[in-house]
């Protein structure tokens, strides 16, 4: 195979795939499929075991933030609450209810973890996210004008988009974005173009705003309402319990009582509702740092649709790969971003197990070295940060593709 | 999406009988644990205080005959009760995996510790009986389905009975002998019962102690091993009135088969109650045609032979399918028939038409098909 140089920053980057003959790519397909079905054959109990605990851990988390801010006017326990609730969410949209809703344990069999019944702690429902992400995102990954993913068809993330003005407002939006990922990502699932072009019945798009309405109506009862009301109630008993302790017989006691439990109830509900507020945004931002990071980063390649007329498996498994890349860190990192630091492993097998990744990276590697393709990877700060630059830089007219790595050559060949 | 939708769930236990105050109380504060449940939060500190599935704890094990235990399991609330001879859902985990699979409850209704028991054999290709039997520890919790069976005892009592049974046939029965002999009307009672060896009698001692303590009990043991098979021949000779008895058979197929056949040709089949405890699956290979199916959610393509279930066609082409008993009881394998016909091997009928649910674990394709899973 040819040693292939990167590209010149001038040149659209060649197709990663054209090199491959139609035979190259069945038997890498095969070759691929045999990684799938030696994972598929080893799922067992220690499997079940590490996902029973991860959901143990994060409700576990979830109970402690939730304690500790029922004494929420007090700053330490306010932090600790909000820093406890904040880890909670993150697991449980990342390694969570991502890959459950992935069916990536439905060989469990068990009806509590199976992405049948599963329902997550973010705006959109499980419904409409396994359509647009699991579905549309998944099969049609990197194509443009296909994939609603690329941009979120608000951005301009790729120099073929057309510019238009809008996209000049693209930089402040992108930060709105990023703390209210959730609410955009509900959004986006409706697909305004397929209301648009009419693809999508009126009814249909009725039943799916109410499921938004009724998501977002429990979130907000459950963040904003029902658990500040808890700490109000706790702290106003606690702060009212130590008044009526001290100075027992002077006059006006009880009136000092109340009026320190209704001050201290006060505080704490407005402290709780601002923890609550701030892990959900700590969430988002993390969520969306995560996501723009697995197909936004300079190394990966988008197609056009002709490109990907009559493609075969192996092309399909060639574009998963050279549309994602890969974010390096700790094992904490990854079990924070639910694996998805594997964006690689995941996108060519989305239903496989999260923590199997790490385990045949190695294998993916090999694949890519011997048949002369990218494996795309960059460090978080890194990769953040050349998404960061595309969407300034592509908020004006104009922009070319960044240079690719190119193939794969091994760990002692490291990449731009 | 394709016009045939599919549904597929892993398979939940039995609603328990949760009383109404905590379960008013638990839907009182559901929005503060959106979108989960108080319940999940609770089966962390005890799984059997789910209220939406009934559960329960295997609180001791008893060894009962050369490759048979009792289980006895506590349910996490009150028992609702069965008929005996009636069968139980029950659901474990091995390997990582939810299994279900029925067996008879050998306990008789309304214990006074509020236990069930259920006494498994061991199948050495099985799954689920080598967990039972070899692997299951007190301290274990399970998944308990709904009661089913309408092989129970008919009401009022009838004044003459006959139970034959072989193997672990012998399951259902022993929930009814327990039931009679402990509300004292075990009074003209005949049973029959064979097995092949003495150390394979499940249940030899407490039919033993219930022989000796109810003059109405008459018990033959037939060791097959030694004495040959039970057949129907040799009726007139261990319980000569046997056609003037309502008669409750348990055990394998051929012998449901040759008796049921008697009761035919020569007695009155409407006193004779039994029950398939092995249901007949995977036919004769030749029977039907088999055929490839396609399955619309994965894509996955595989062929089944005439016996092969859609189920297990499936799972060796690598597609992960929902199922729950694989004996065509509980639904949870349903997928939508979206192109062709299938074949019922538990009766050998050939049926579907577009749109209809069949389930796949007991059905084969006849000719090639098309399903929404």
């Amino acid at each position: 195979m040819n040693p292939v140089t990167a590209e010149t920053p001038t040149a659209e980057p060649a197709s990663p795939l054209a090199h491959l003959s139609p035979e190259q790519l069945d038997e890498l397909a095969r070759e691929l499929d045999e990684i799938r079905d030696h994972v598929v054959a080893d799922l067992g109990e220690r499997d079940r075991r590490y996902i029973e605990s991860m959901i143990a851990m994060q409700r576990r988390l979830a109970v402690i933030g939730r304690v500790f801010l029922l004494l929420a006017r007090h700053r330490p326990a306010q932090a600790t609450g909000a820093a406890a609730l904040s880890a909670a969410k993150i697991l449980e949209n990342m390694e969570i209810g991502h890959n459950v809703l992935h069916g990536q344990w439905d060989w469990m069999n068990d009806p509590r973890i199976h992405s049948s019944t599963w329902d997550w702690d973010t705006a959109s429902t499980a419904e409409a996210w396994k359509h647009s992400h699991n579905y549309v995102h998944h099969t049609f990954t990197n194509i443009l004008g296909k994939d609603k993913d690329l941009g979120y068809e608000i951005m301009r993330i790729d120099p073929q988009q057309e510019w238009h003005p809008v996209y000049l407002l693209q930089p402040l939006y992108n930060l709105l974005l990023a703390a209210f990922f959730e609410w955009g990502v509900a959004v986006h699932d409706l697909d305004f173009e397929a209301i648009r072009k009419g693809r999508k019945s009126k009814a249909q798009v009725k039943r799916e705003l109410a499921g938004i309405r009724e998501k977002a109506k429990s979130q907000v009862v459950k963040d904003y309402i029902a658990w500040p009301l808890l700490s109000g109630l706790a702290t106003a008993a606690v702060d009212g319990a130590i008044e009526a302790s001290r100075g027992s017989r002077r006059p006006g006691r009880w009136g000092r009582v109340a009026r320190r439990a209704l001050a201290g109830g006060r505080s704490s509900f407005r402290a709780a509702v601002a923890a609550n507020a701030g892990a959900n945004v700590v969430r988002n931002v993390w969520a969306y740092a995560i996501i723009f990071c697995g197909h936004f980063p300079d190394q990966t390649y988008t197609f056009t649709q002709e490109e990907v007329e009559d493609e075969s498996s192996g092309g399909w498994y060639v574009r998963q790969l050279a549309g994602a890349a890969n974010i390096e860190g700790s094992p904490l990192f990854h079990v924070a971003s639910g694996n998805l630091g594997y964006q690689v492993e995941h996108h060519l097998f989305p239903d496989l197990p999260s923590t199997r990744y790490a385990e045949i990276a190695p294998q993916v590697k090999q694949v890519c070295e011997r048949y002369g393709l990218p494996y795309n990877s960059g460090p978080f700060g890194q990769q953040l940060g050349m998404v960061q630059r595309t969407i300034l830089r592509l908020a004006f007219p104009g922009g070319e593709a960044r240079p690719k790595p190119g193939p794969y050559r091994g760990e002692d060949h490291p990449a731009l | 999406m394709n016009a045939c939708n599919y549904f597929s769930m892993a398979e939940l236990g039995a609603p328990p009988n949760v009383p109404k105050l905590r379960r008013r109380t638990l839907r009182a504060v559901r929005s503060l644990f959106t979108p989960l449940l108080p319940d999940d939060y609770l089966e962390l500190i005890n799984p059997l205080w789910s209220t939406r599935e009934l559960r329960g704890r295997i609180e001791r094990i008893d060894q009962e005959a050369l490759d048979a235990v009792t289980v006895l399991i506590r349910p996490g609330f009150e028992w609702s009760g069965h008929r005996p001879g009636q069968y139980l859902r029950i659901g474990v985990v091995v390997d990582g995996v939810h299994h279900w699979r029925a067996y008879s409850l050998t306990s008789e209704p309304g214990r006074a510790d509020g236990c069930i028991s259920i006494t498994p054999k061991l199948v050495d290709a099985g799954k689920v009986s080598p967990y039972l039997v070899r692997g299951a520890r007190p301290g274990d919790v399970v998944r308990l389905g709904g009661v089913e069976g309408t092989f129970v005892l008919p009401e009022p009592l009838p004044p003459k009975l006959l139970f034959i049974s072989a193997g672990s046939g012998i399951t259902p029965i022993m929930s009814m002998l327990r039931s009679l002999h402990r509300d004292g009307t075990l009074d003209d009672a005949v049973h029959i019962h064979s097995a092949r060896s003495v150390e394979g009698v499940i249940f030899a001692d407490l039919l033993r102690r219930i022989d000796e303590s109810n003059a109405g009990y008459e018990l033959h043991l037939q060791l097959s091993g030694e004495q040959g098979r039970l057949s129907p021949g040799d009726l007139d000779r261990l319980c000569p009135d046997w056609r003037d008895r309502h008669t409750f058979l348990s055990g394998p197929a051929e012998m449901l088969d040759a008796m049921s056949e008697r009761w035919e040709q020569d007695g009155d089949s409407g006193l004779l109650h039994m029950e398939r405890f092995q249901p007949v699956i995977g036919g004769e290979p030749g029977d039907g045609e088999g055929g490839a199916v396609r399955f619309l959610g994965s894509g996955v393509e595989a062929h089944c032979d005439s016996g092969t279930p859609i189920l297990v066609g499936g799972e060796e082409a690598g597609a992960t399918l929902p199922f729950g008993c694989r004996m065509g009881i509980c639904h949870t394998c349903v997928g939508r028939l979206c192109k062709g016909e299938v074949r019922d091997l538990r009766t050998g009928k050939v049926h579907g038409s577009e749109g209809e649910m069949v389930r796949t674990c007991v059905n084969a394709p006849e000719g090639p098909i098309e399903i929404a899973l």
